[in-house]
């Protein structure tokens, strides 16, 4: 490798894997990671279906400090099984945001990366998804922020998304995809006419960072930099939290029921764009992220 | 996690490896588990560069295969140890 | 079951439970009092309205019933598969109709479901799985996903999926499968009023699923993980 010391370089949130995440994201050398490899904490099912297992069962959990700040950290491996949940991998997840109940952290955070439940242990897969979003809002209910970053090659789907969605905050970059249903779940049941996943810009317009930052769905959109992420989740910790009150979720009801009622009929994102006043919706998936930002900000779409 | 690394993923056509100290009387043990089938003189050979390439006294070598090519194994047998020696440096 | 069969059985003595394109919403009256009660019917596919509609009520049994509490009634084939509900964020309408159920958990309703038809993934995830206590009806189908379906996507050989589902519940679909892994409390055999009377009556701490996992040999790492972190991470 060539001796890039002296030069700024980047480290892509995109290509990086778990691990090497929270190295770039936390305050240097403060990780300090629970229930690790050396517990040997595999997964018991994918051993009885003789498949590979991993040491961690794809998720990094653990203490850290960000900008001085005490949080807790979690962070799925997509290239482990997509980053699925399984039983000791939904376990450490759930575990960890009981314990952020005991120790209240300046925040959770929680860098999701998984295509939801793990099919080779199904049914323990979709209960324990069900038992971190219960861990998840018990959390926040005790006054934790938890904060959601996604931006990996697997993105976040599956029941996965729905805990994405049942954080206070999260934080996208424009490659970071966040949504139910993958593009080729859709198309393997529906068919290619429903949704072709191979059309890369469609998938992309449609569950892609710039859509959902455009539909408040997400409150910072980033540059793929590490760097930018840590910058982003700084600022996140300095925002008021979103309490889970009658109020903040009547607020949240209107403008689900708004979104249903303006773009419900929308057949393409662009549809949608164009709704929100943004002059050249056609031009927004070329845009770079500070244009992007600006064109938003004028259409109103501020994010947080 | 005291003193171990964790190099690699388990992903398609990759593995990871984990390096512990442990007291093993200056031996070295190594446990590979893999779905691949019948590639154990293969395995072998590689560990064997492996084990002539680095003092392996007293560590704990394991590897969960995704179905790496050997060249991928070597590569990451060494970013493991150089990561270790570095780590306990 | 039917849905109409099923309210009787249920509450002898009366309910007013409407159906509207497969959502049901109303209150019923039990010898412990009134309790709300909404769900799916028809194998609903959950999209987008059906998550806005069951929020819409759960947030109407808060402000206008007070403590009362709420049983879902489980039939859904599970989330609905559509470009535009993707695009509109399904994940964000489910994931509010959950944050409305735990609301409803904090400010004091007691929280139960009943799968009584199909109760699948994302369908079941968006609320029936969020009750305090989930009980099912024998024949209820609860599953992710049938082993055919596993075998072709996990690549798998389905004779072997078949084999190890005698010895693990985590595998193949099923009530009794998921009464192992304490994802569903008890299965409502027969005088399912009686049943529902006492699950109202009783009280849950907390959730209790990886506890009855454990107990019932079904899921036996999910509780030592989790109570392993919760503790800090050393074993003792």
């Amino acid at each position: 490798m060539s001796d890039l010391s002296g030069v700024h370089r980047s480290h892509s949130y995109y290509e990086a894997s778990a691990r090497g995440r929270l190295t770039h994201l936390l305050d240097a050398g403060s990780f300090r990671e629970l229930l690790g490899p050396t517990e040997r904490l595999t997964s018991p099912h994918l051993e009885l279906l003789g498949q590979p297992c991993a040491f961690d069962d794809g998720i990094v959990i653990g203490r850290g400090r960000l900008d001085g700040r005490p949080v807790l950290v979690a962070s799925q491996e997509g290239g482990f099984m997509g980053g699925a949940v399984g039983e000791v991998h939904g376990a450490k997840l759930t575990g960890l945001l009981e314990l952020a109940v005991h120790e209240h952290p300046a925040a959770i955070l929680l860098l999701l990366e998984s295509g939801g439940v793990r099919l080779h242990e199904a049914n323990a897969g979709l209960i324990a998804i069900s038992e971190i979003i219960r861990a998840l809002l018990a959390a926040r209910a005790a006054g934790i922020p938890v904060i959601g970053l996604i931006g990996g090659i697997y993105g976040c789907f599956g029941g996965m998304g729905i805990v994405a969605r049942c954080c206070d905050r999260l934080i996208i970059n424009e490659e970071g995809r966040l949504g139910l249903s993958g593009p080729d779940v859709i198309e393997t049941t529906m068919g290619v006419e429903e949704f072709d996943a191979s059309d890369r810009a469609l998938v992309w317009r449609t569950v892609g960072g710039k859509h959902r930052f455009l539909l408040g769905e997400v409150q910072q959109l980033v540059a793929d930099d590490l760097a930018a992420f840590r910058t982003a989740v700084v600022e996140a910790l300095g925002q008021p939290l979103q309490g889970l009150t009658l109020e903040s979720l009547e607020r949240e009801h209107q403008g689900l029921a708004d979104r249903l009622a303006n773009y419900g009929d929308c057949l393409d994102a662009t549809e949608i764009w164009a709704a929100l006043g943004l002059e050249n919706p056609l031009q927004v998936p070329l845009l770079d992220i500070p244009t992007f930002l600006q064109v938003a900000s004028q259409a109103g779409r501020e994010g947080a | 996690m005291g003193k171990a690394v964790l190099v690699g993923v388990v992903t398609s056509g990759n593995l990871e490896v984990m390096v512990e100290r442990a007291d093993l009387n200056g031996t070295c043990q190594v446990e590979v588990s893999t779905s691949a089938q019948g590639f154990g003189s293969i395995w072998q050979a590689v560990l064997d560069d492996f084990a002539a390439r680095h003092d392996l006294a007293d560590l704990r070598i394991s590897i969960n295969d995704g179905g790496a090519t050997p060249a991928v194994v070597s590569l990451r047998l060494d970013q493991a140890m150089e990561e270790f020696l570095g780590m306990v440096s | 079951m039917t849905v109409e069969a099923l309210l009787n059985q249920l509450f002898p003595s009366g309910h007013a439970v409407q159906t509207r394109e497969g959502v049901l919403t109303g209150s019923a009256t039990t010898p412990k009092g009134a309790i709300a009660v909404m769900g799916t019917g028809s194998h609903l596919a959950v999209g987008v309205e059906a998550a806005m509609a069951l929020a819409d009520f759960v947030l109407k049994v808060v402000k206008e019933w007070p403590g009362r509490p709420l049983l879902m009634l489980v039939d859904t084939q599970g989330q609905r598969l559509s470009r535009r509900d993707e695009l509109l964020g399904i994940n964000g309408y489910l994931a509010h109709l959950v944050k409305c159920l735990e609301l409803a958990r904090l400010r004091g309703h007691r929280l139960l479901s009943l799968a009584y038809g199909e109760a699948v993934s994302g369908g079941f995830l968006s609320f029936g799985l969020m009750a305090d206590e989930i009980h099912a009806l024998p024949d209820a189908k609860v599953r992710v996903m049938n082993l055919t379906a596993m075998a072709r996507i996990t690549k798998l050989p389905l004779e072997m999926l078949e084999e190890m589902s005698a010895t693990s519940p985590s595998f193949a679909p099923g009530v009794e499968n998921f009464f192992k892994l304490g994802g569903v409390r008890s299965v409502w055999s027969d005088n399912i009023s009686e049943q529902l009377e006492e699950a109202i009556a009783r009280q849950t701490v907390g959730d209790q699923r990886r506890k009855d996992g454990l107990e019932r040999h079904g899921r036996k790492l999910a509780h030592e993980v989790s109570q392993l972190v919760a503790a800090g991470g050393t074993r003792t």
